[in-house]
């Protein structure tokens, strides 16, 4: 007997919708593929700077310092599951800045990954 | 009286107002005019992914005539300042210093002027766009009265507001448009609908969705609405 002549329907109708919610959820947002590097030059550099300083053209009218996503020590200190919930859930959920948005419904979850991959190249991996 | 007179007559007494053709001629201006720069059309976000933001020249206009105060479009066409200190992709126009980044004059176009009578049919035209009436009927918002004081807090400490966008000359974050205003430029709906869901105006669009609920929309509106009108 097969595996799936063994479920019965309503364990088969489960397995189909876990299976397909990744599909549903992307369907919110253009299935946009894109490396983290254009990721973050669209939607951090306005901020946290074009080469990732911290010192973005924004900097001088805020009232907290952005990351400096160069800073090795800093970014060594946070995992990557604390970068993918700041930027989809915003600074305020790590209990930093408000300033820091939430991302998750602009970005799904795969261009977040990308961002924080990016960030490790940013930090730790290009010499800064 | 036959019909032909009975018309004449409407007309001649403003009653009955035939296509002024204005529309028509605003068409042909703004396709001609306008389309290198912006979309006229909902481009297919799903195929252009997140190329179409970086290669973005001036923003969409296929739903200006949900967005803009007809008068003011006509207006600015005619005499067009800068509303995004940055431009229209800031990353394209900063450059790092030592100083910290800054933007290079340089790399900013401006907008070309359109004479009187050109300036109010593309107006005439782009007001006639309006593919999101539903989004801005299902908008709660009415315009409403916000002490300066909160409405600076709601703008600033509590949503960040000022991090992108300026609330006063040069106060404020430069990547995105002025604010001060925003209320003389766009129609109040718009600007309660944008600040609500962002992302269902533009899906690349450089401003977080952040689930704002019915009355944080609002008291930003009404500070916009308040900073706006105290605007010479």
């Amino acid at each position: 007997m097969s595996a799936t002549a063994a479920l019965s329907p309503a364990k088969a109708l489960t397995m189909a919708m876990t299976l397909c919610a990744p599909l549903l959820l992307a369907a919110a947002l253009p299935a946009r593929g894109a490396d983290g590097e254009t990721l973050y030059k669209i939607y951090c550099t306005q901020c946290h700077g074009v080469e990732g300083y911290g010192n973005g053209v924004n900097v001088p009218a805020m009232s907290v310092q952005p990351r400096n996503h160069r800073d090795r020590g800093e970014m060594s200190a946070r995992t990557d599951e604390e970068l993918f919930k700041a930027i989809k859930h915003g600074g305020k959920s790590i209990n930093k800045s408000v300033l820091m948005p939430t991302w998750g419904q602009n970005l799904n979850d795969d261009e977040i990954n990308a961002l924080v991959l990016y960030l490790r190249e940013l930090c730790c991996n290009s010499g800064g | 009286m036959n019909v032909k007179t009975l018309a004449a007559a409407l007309l001649a007494g403003g009653l009955v107002q035939l296509p002024s053709g204005a529309v028509a001629d605003g068409k042909q201006l703004v396709e001609a005019n306008c389309a290198s720069c912006h979309a006229l059309e909902r481009p297919d976000y799903q195929a252009l992914g997140h190329e179409e933001r970086i290669s973005r020249k001036g923003p969409p206009l296929y739903f200006a005539g949900n967005k803009f105060q007809a008068e003011w479009l006509e207006s600015w066409l005619q005499t067009p300042v800068r509303l995004r200190p940055a431009g229209v992709f800031p990353p394209a126009a900063v450059k790092h210093t030592d100083d910290g980044d800054a933007i290079d004059p340089a790399a900013l176009e401006d907008h070309p002027a359109l004479a009187a009578d050109e300036a109010r049919q593309a107006a005439e035209y782009l007001m006639s766009l309006h593919p999101f009436d539903e989004l801005i009927a299902a908008t709660p918002y009415e315009p409403g009265t916000i002490a300066a004081r909160m409405g600076q807090l709601n703008f600033t400490k509590f949503n960040g507001c000022d991090a992108c966008h300026q609330d006063a000359p040069n106060t404020g974050g430069l990547s995105g448009p002025e604010l001060y205003s925003a209320w003389r430029r766009l129609q109040p709906k718009f600007i309660a609908a944008v600040i609500a869901d962002p992302v269902a105006w533009d899906p690349n669009t450089l401003m977080p969705k952040t689930n704002l609920n019915d009355s944080a929309v609002e008291r930003l509106s009404n500070y916009l609405k308040l900073i706006g009108e105290e605007q010479p």
